[in-house]
């Protein structure tokens, strides 16, 4: 290994692009900060005690952070990958007995003057964790079950822990790990079924008012999704074009049948005939295996069977299973329900601030609704309300394509990474990054359900700024040394 | 190194992924942001109290520029509850001298619904309206130790003279009904009620002013918008000149104490006002400050009705006041000359029917049963009308029906108009109306005589009477009759300024206004001869189902140049000559030449000192 790993070469080879995206994300997020605890009797920066004030004492420690990590070995990363993630989960753990209650979450251990939240750094070393599994020797995810079962075991663990500190959003951000699965080898099925179940969710869930046939108008469509998902299904997935036509024939048929008896005054009973006209449709399917692979086919009436059940249990599950809060906020976010002074007060407040802001904004400093304190949370979870307000749409389009560039950097970062190591952790990057940017902005723009994570960069906050900067840094430690692995 | 380019390509679907996710969202801000005003609007309402300036209510003078009405500052504590923190009530309570009960149920009945349906802990609330100077300079001082209370200053009406609360009216709170009509009003504002206050709203209230006001989202206040640079000032309300002259008025209130009844004088050449007494009255004052809500829940419950504007609402029978109108009507009609008599047998006898009146001269003309109030003449005179004039009529309905429309004319039946917001019609009936009673056909001029002078079915408003004899003085015209004479800054309405002529010849009018000149040189008035001032008049002396007759009387001055015209109604006081007269030529004496003499004395005397409710229909006191 002739190569002398010079901390020269290190910041020769250091992606400085993704670092000035870094430095201006960082600023914005200190400036927005700054604007969003501004107070018109107590003005000044540097005071340690406002939060502006904290935050700059957070970011210049994350500049130093971030330069640590540049002059550490890369190799140090890929070898104590398991003991730093082990370390993560063991201070998950202590934090569940040791945190004071604050709000209702266990997640903050508190030191002295500092307290800090370890589910923020574990995502870095679940990060790390994952990348040294996929680069253990002769390791490929769909070639056994026991892949699968540890990978979701790295990421399932922290999951449980941070739920038990009742940090429901943070935990909620693993999730976006399945995007690194999927990069692996993972089926898009997976993917493609958990986007179903979402719109088979909200569907149902928000088109309730209105009754078709006897059945509320979101069950029906959905039902004409399941029916046009199984015709996809047959058609591409066994590749039974036929089979499929003469499935699509017979549910286009039975329902135009519907229609017209509906025109002249018979009411079709909609349950009795969906479920007819389903299971006549699978029963044609299932007759095809005589005559066809059979695997194919038999996975695709299992799905059909389960997204009706699934549609059926949905109602059931939203009223009966999910916490009133709950159903309420996402009922806020589905537009079924404006609960202006609870759960849609946060939402409504935060639609106003950004609403108000127009093309330009107000300015800096001038934003009344932030300033006036209307937004709750509006330094942490909604800080980019107060881009909203003040810098406007063109602001606030700013944040969103600055974020855009830098999701596809990593993206296109992980994807130059000679080893396995280096790419899993970078998609692990990239995936935290998309995550907590389409659930926060979409939770301030009201097409979310209101989930507490925090703007990477902008909320307040050092241990989410921290684990962010660690995320990305190391990753840009290991890019930076991307060419020492082609001399081996 | 193993690469796995089918895997590769899936950095598409992930970075596609983000890509649409971003799309989205920027055509949602695109929305929210830029095509979206509504959300400014919020923002605005959130951020921005509006505070707002009530303007100066405008002032009213008489038409000798005397001050009537005038504003005087109140204060009013106010509380939005949900800003209410912990405080010291011993304290707050001894600052407004309030003793702990009276504290703990204005906070009760404030939150009760029933007696407060706009409560809510998020909007001002009143707690006590109108404290004194006194207690705004303690309150105002240790108010920041009461965080949630504020003082809103409120204007409140005093009045120069306890006179005139008919015409002018008073001012109370607005009505939910009133805010849901006006955008104006917001709840807790004041509008006018009744009277002038009432029908000039619109001019006296002014433009209300508005301080933007910084607001968090807790309610406290953090200074001025922008300095102040978008406040708007407030405008006063606009002076109001009455036509009223505040000292006939006080006097006309003085001549009437002690009676049931009302004084319209009007000034004929222009229809304005000059005085509107309807007695009982009361002090306008009592509608004004913390007790205007005993004070108008008893006189809203007053025996006498108090409230009752009889001088624009009452219905009266005009008795022979009616008869001036009478002869008019039968000269335009030709059924009479001026030299056409009557026979007066003391009274009107014809088909077993009659009518009773007293000693003069018969036969009789016109003129001079003007003067000696022949009962006689009239019936005949409508009997000829009715009865006697088949050929150009048809029928005695339509006959009758003619006769209606020239009552009309001179103001009878229908409301007149005036700048005030209760008005009486009056009743003249139509032909329709005794069709129904008799039915079709089978009533004549017997059947309905005594309507001939001005009883039976008639009925008027002294407005409406002493409207007819300013048009007997004009000799056939008459202006709407009117209270406001100018508007500050303001053109008069064209309504109150219009001529208005009646459907009978001048030259008719000049023969009536003769024989009511007679009455007085000669007749029923003579008590209201003045000297070196031809007055004209007539008495009226109205039975009616309450008791003793009504004593009415109208009459004008000079004879050859109005500049009074006048009409006094006293209930239950007996002939017109005994109270009306006297009451209407001490009217016009004072107001043309500002006293009274000193050989007419006795007579302001004996009005000043009688009292006539004893005899009215009301019998309990």
């Amino acid at each position: 290994m002739e190569s002398r790993n010079t901390n020269s070469s290190v910041f020769r080879n250091l992606d400085w692009f993704t670092v000035v995206v870094y430095v201006l994300l960082v600023l914005a997020g200190a400036v927005s900060i700054y604007a969003a605890s501004y107070d018109f009797d107590n003005a000044s920066i540097l005071s340690f005690d406002e939060f502006s004030g904290k935050q700059l004492r957070w970011i210049g420690l994350s500049f130093v952070a971030g330069f640590v990590i540049m002059l550490i070995d890369f190799r140090v990363y890929e070898a104590y990958a398991y003991p730093i993630y082990i370390v993560l989960i063991l201070l998950l753990i202590v934090t569940i007995f040791v945190a004071p209650d604050i709000k209702g979450s266990r997640s903050w251990l508190v030191m002295g003057p500092m307290s800090l939240q370890p589910a923020e750094f574990a995502k870095f070393a679940t990060a790390l964790a994952l990348a040294k599994l996929f680069s253990s020797y002769n390791f490929v995810l769909n070639s056994k079950a026991s892949n699968y079962a540890k990978a979701l075991l790295i990421i399932f663990l922290p999951v449980v822990l941070i739920l038990a500190q009742k940090e429901t959003g943070s935990a909620l951000a693993y999730m976006a790990l399945f995007f690194v699965l999927y990069r692996e080898g993972m089926s898009g099925l997976v993917l493609t079924a958990a986007l179903c179940m979402v719109v088979f969710f909200v569907t149902t869930v928000k088109y309730t008012e209105t009754m078709v046939f006897g059945i509320p108008s979101g069950e029906l469509a959905v039902f004409f999704m399941i029916e046009a998902l199984t015709v996809a299904l047959i058609w591409i997935y066994c590749k039974l074009p036929s089979v499929a036509q003469i499935l699509l024939l017979w549910f286009l048929g039975t329902g135009v049948l519907a229609w017209v008896l509906g025109l002249f005054g018979i009411e079709v009973p909609g349950l009795i005939y969906f479920l007819s006209a389903i299971g006549i449709g699978l029963v044609y399917c299932l007759i095809n295996c005589m005559r066809h692979p059979a695997r194919p086919i038999l996975l695709t009436v299992a799905a059909a069977v389960f997204a009706v059940g699934f549609l059926f249990s949905v109602n059931k599950v939203f009223n009966d299973v999910l916490q009133p809060h709950q159903q309420m906020r996402i009922k806020v976010s589905l537009g079924i329900e404006d609960d202006l002074r609870g759960a849609g007060y946060n939402v409504n407040q935060s639609k106003i601030a950004i609403g108000s802001g127009g093309v330009t904004g107000k300015g800096f400093l001038n934003g009344t609704q932030t300033k006036l304190k209307y937004v709750p949370e509006q330094h942490t979870d909604f800080i980019f309300c107060t881009i909203g307000e003040e810098e406007g749409f063109l602001g606030s389009t700013a944040v969103l394509l600055l974020f855009l560039i830098l999701i596809l950097r990593v993206l296109s970062i992980a994807e130059r990474q000679p080893t396995t190591f280096g790419r899993v952790y970078a998609y692990c990057v990239a995936s935290y990054f998309i995550f907590h940017l389409a659930i926060n902005i979409g939770m301030v723009i009201g097409l979310c359900p209101v989930i507490g994570i925090p703007l990477p960069f902008f909320s307040y906050g050092g241990s989410s700024l921290w684990g962010f900067t660690f995320l990305l840094f190391i990753m840009l430690r290991i890019d930076a040394s991307r060419r020492e692995h082609l001399s081996y | 190194m193993r690469k796995d380019y089918k895997l590769e390509k899936r950095k598409y679907v992930i970075g596609g992924f983000i890509v649409l996710i971003v799309l989205i969202y920027i055509v949602r801000l695109f929305n929210l942001q830029v095509m979206d005003s509504r959300y400014k609007e919020f923002a605005d309402s959130n951020a921005f109290m509006r505070k707002t300036l009530y303007p100066s209510r405008g002032m009213i003078r008489d038409r000798n520029d005397q001050l009537v009405v005038y504003n005087q500052p109140a204060y009013d504590v106010m509380l939005i509850p949900r800003n209410v923190v912990e405080f010291d009530t011993a304290d707050f309570c001894r600052t407004l001298e309030i003793t702990r009960e009276q504290f703990d149920k204005r906070m009760r009945d404030m939150k009760d619904k029933r007696l407060n349906p706009g409560y809510s802990a998020y909007t001002p609330q009143k707690f006590i309206t109108q404290i004194s100077a006194q207690d705004y300079g303690r309150l105002a001082e240790k108010l920041y130790r009461f965080p949630g209370f504020f003082i809103q200053q409120r204007i409140l009406r005093q009045y120069t003279r306890p006179v005139a609360a008919n015409v002018l009216g008073n001012i109370r709170e607005v009505s939910q009904k009133e805010i849901d009509k006006d955008e104006y009003y917001n709840r807790g504002d004041y509008c006018g009620d009744l009277g002038v206050e009432k029908s000039y709203e619109n001019y006296l209230r002014g433009v209300k002013g508005v301080e933007i006001l910084m607001r968090d989202a807790y309610g406290r206040i953090q200074g001025k918008y922008e300095n102040g640079a978008f406040d708007q000032a407030p405008v006063s309300g606009l002076d109001l000149k009455l036509s009223l002259d505040i000292d006939l008025q006080e006097y006309g209130e003085k001549l009437m104490a002690n009676k049931i009844g009302a004084i319209v004088a009007i000034e004929p050449s222009t229809g304005e006002i000059l005085a509107m007494v309807s007695s009982p009255t009361y002090d306008p004052r009592l509608l004004v400050g913390r007790d205007r809500g005993k004070n108008y829940a008893e006189l809203k419950n007053d025996f006498y009705n108090r409230l009752f504007d009889r001088a624009l609402m009452g219905a009266y029978p005009p008795g022979s006041t009616f008869k001036p109108s009478q002869g008019l009507i039968l000269r335009q009609e030709d059924i009479i000359t001026l030299n056409t008599a009557f026979p007066c047998y003391h009274g009107f006898i014809s088909g077993g029917l009659r009518v009773g009146c007293h000693g003069h001269a018969s036969p009789i003309t016109l003129k001079p049963a003007l003067q000696t109030s022949c009962n006689a003449f009239f019936c005949w005179g409508l009997k000829a009308m009715l009865d006697g004039k088949r050929a150009k009529y048809g029928s005695v309905a339509d006959a009758f029906e003619t006769w209606k429309l020239h009552l009309v004319s001179l103001g009878y039946g229908y409301k007149l108009g005036v700048d005030l917001p209760t008005e009486g019609r009056g009743f003249i009936p139509n032909a329709k109306f005794y069709n129904k009673i008799y039915g079709e056909n089978h009533w004549s001029a017997n059947t309905i005589i005594s309507i001939a002078i001005g009883q039976g079915e008639i009925l008027a408003t002294p407005l409406q009477i002493a409207n007819l004899c300013a048009t007997i003085a004009n000799r056939g015209w008459f202006i709407t009759p009117h209270v406001v004479k100018e508007i500050q800054d303001t053109v008069m309405p064209a309504a109150l300024l219009e001529k208005r002529y009646p459907t009978i010849d001048r030259q008719h009018f000049e023969d009536v206004a003769e024989g009511m000149r007679m009455a007085v040189t000669g007749g029923t008035c003579r008590l209201a001869a003045l000297k070196d001032i031809e007055v004209c008049g007539k008495t009226g002396t109205a039975q009616n189902p309450h008791g003793k007759d009504h004593s009415a009387f109208i009459g004008f001055a000079p004879y050859n140049d109005p500049k009074i015209a006048i009409c006094v109604y006293v209930e239950n006081a007996g002939f017109g000559a005994t109270y009306g007269v006297p009451i209407g030529s001490l009217m016009m004496e004072k107001y043309l030449t500002g006293q009274i003499s000193p050989e007419r004395q006795y007579l302001e005397d004996r009005m000043l000192n009688s009292n006539t409710i004893i005899s009215s229909g009301v019998k309990k006191h």
